[in-house]
């Protein structure tokens, strides 16, 4: 399945989903180690490290953006980010560990996509692929 | 996006200038930016220890670049010279003194004021790059100058590329006020709660209802920006651009009253730091009488230098001003039960910050109890 989504950085990245409902501060919310350790997350408990982690948006500190860096550094950052709307903490954040950026996709993208899905990513052509039905047969792109 | 062969270039480099580039380009994608704008300075937020932590300091320290513009920054965690007398630690002296040497490295005024206004005040029209959301407010709306709510971290790219991304206030038809609002009371709380019944991206039209002195209007601007994502207001006589629209016709009325009270062990007066009118003021208020309380004020490094006069008397009544830092960013004031302010960013942030509790008053008031046994 095929959705538009609005390119935002990065070139393109494929891999598992991890999906959250609900806003996420990179300050916060996540440990060093990329595992989401706020109680209050429907992913809590979970690691973000190479996965396609997919919520609505991001809220909090403006240390969001180091944060990721660090991650990255750490090999404990996510591989793409999908938001419905994008904001500059987390914008800036993916310019600096290189992690592909999309956001506002169309609107059952959310609705249909689930943690453990493979997602592709393409931002630079503007497109999200859920690859559901191939989990065994996937190939690396 | 349009970018210039210069732009285009510096995105292109492959080093710390292309990212800060990358940044831009980035955010100016999701404002729909049709380019990029020249700036004439830029301010950067997030600079003590406190706020930053190790995530901050290993980014500054691993940046390769220059600041291409008069760059200044916000307040870091205790007082450069008198550090000991705050009672900070060693650890955390080394850690913030690392992300300083980091910003001198790369060619940043180490001004640590959240008013760099009063250091390096811009002019009427100039396209800035600011961090700090109550200098944001400020400079929109008294000054006239023209900035968006930046990041600590696009501001650092804005000072690198000398540029940030064109939209939202740097275009003068965004400026324009969206409600009317009469306004009364304590211009602190009154813009806290004005903040918190409006959306982030109005922009008040403001009818004073008692004429307000320069440093209650920095006290609304800041508590404004505190409780929404507002970046301006309007307000006939008062701000430069307020007769260049048309008057928004929907009203609301605000007034600006309400409690908290603790009891107090500190009175900490700076949050914006205070202007040498405010050191007056406060000179003047405590007529000569000694301080019975613990009474701290901050300022800039820069107002204090230039206030010797004023400080020096304020010190011989017991209180102590302190510079380049203040009572939220700083670990100094974990050491007191209960802080007295008269800001509502103050008010706002040392609960979620700082670990004591916190009362609210006016200046006078803050003065009174100060001198009460």
């Amino acid at each position: 399945m095929k959705f538009k989504c609005r390119g935002l950085f990065g070139s393109k990245a494929f891999g598992e989903a991890l999906v959250s409902k609900k806003p996420i501060s990179f300050f916060g919310d996540v440990n060093e180690e990329g595992i989401i350790v706020s109680k209050d997350s429907d992913i809590f408990g979970r690691s973000i490290e190479k996965k396609v982690l997919i919520f609505p948006y991001s809220k909090g500190s403006t240390v969001g953006s180091y944060v990721i860096l660090q991650l990255k550094k750490k090999g404990k950052a996510p591989l793409a980010i999908v938001n419905r709307e994008s904001e500059i903490v987390v914008a800036a954040g993916a310019v600096l560990a290189n992690i592909v950026l999309v956001d506002r996709v169309e609107e059952n993208f959310f609705e249909v996509v689930k943690s453990g899905d493979e997602v592709l990513v393409n931002a630079a052509e503007n497109y999200l692929e859920i690859w559901t039905t191939s989990r065994s047969s996937s190939k690396c792109i | 996006m349009y970018l210039s062969k210069d732009e285009e270039e510096m995105l292109e480099r492959g080093d710390d200038v292309a990212k800060a580039m990358q940044i831009l380009v980035t955010i100016g994608k999701m404002f729909e930016a049709e380019r990029l704008i020249k700036i004439r300075s830029a301010h950067v937020s997030g600079i003590s220890y406190d706020n930053i932590g190790d995530a901050g300091l290993e980014f500054l320290e691993s940046l390769k670049a220059k600041f291409s513009v008069p760059t200044t920054i916000n307040p870091a965690g205790f007082d450069l010279l008198r550090w000991k007398e705050m009672r900070i630690d060693d650890e955390f002296y080394n850690k913030q003194i690392r992300i300083l040497k980091a910003l001198k490295d790369l060619g940043a005024n180490l001004t640590l004021t959240c008013t760099p206004y009063y250091v390096n005040r811009p002019n009427f029209g100039d396209h800035l790059a600011w961090a700090e959301s109550s200098a944001v407010v400020y400079a929109n709306s008294l000054i006239g100058a023209r900035t968006n709510r930046e990041a600590g971290i696009t501001s650092i790219a804005a000072a690198i590329t000398g540029r940030t991304a064109y939209f939202g206030l740097h275009i003068k038809e965004n400026r324009a006020p969206t409600v009317k609002v009469k306004v009364s009371g304590n211009l602190a709380l009154a813009g806290y709660i004005l903040g918190k019944e409006l959306k982030g991206n109005e922009i008040p039209y403001v009818i004073f209802e008692k004429k307000p002195l320069e440093f209650e209007l920095k006290l609304f601007s800041a508590s404004l920006a505190t409780s929404s994502g507002i970046a301006m207001f309007h307000s006939p006589e008062i701000t430069p651009e307020a007769e260049d629209f048309e008057v928004p016709r929907e009203k609301i009325e605000v007034e600006g009253k309400g409690e908290k009270s603790c009891d107090a062990d500190l009175i900490a007066i700076g949050c914006p730091h205070t202007s040498r009118e405010e050191l007056k003021t406060i000179l003047e208020l405590l007529n000569g009488e000694k301080v019975k309380k613990n009474f701290w004020i901050f300022t800039s490094r820069k107002i204090f230098e230039e206030s010797k006069d004023l400080v020096e008397k304020l010190e011989k009544l017991g209180v102590k001003v302190f510079c380049d830092t203040c009572m939220v960013v700083s670990p100094a004031t974990d050491k007191f039960n209960c802080l007295m302010v008269n800001s509502a960013k103050a008010l706002h942030y040392i609960p979620l910050r700082r670990k004591c509790h916190v009362s609210f008053s006016s200046l006078e008031d803050c003065v009174r109890y100060a001198k009460s046994p």
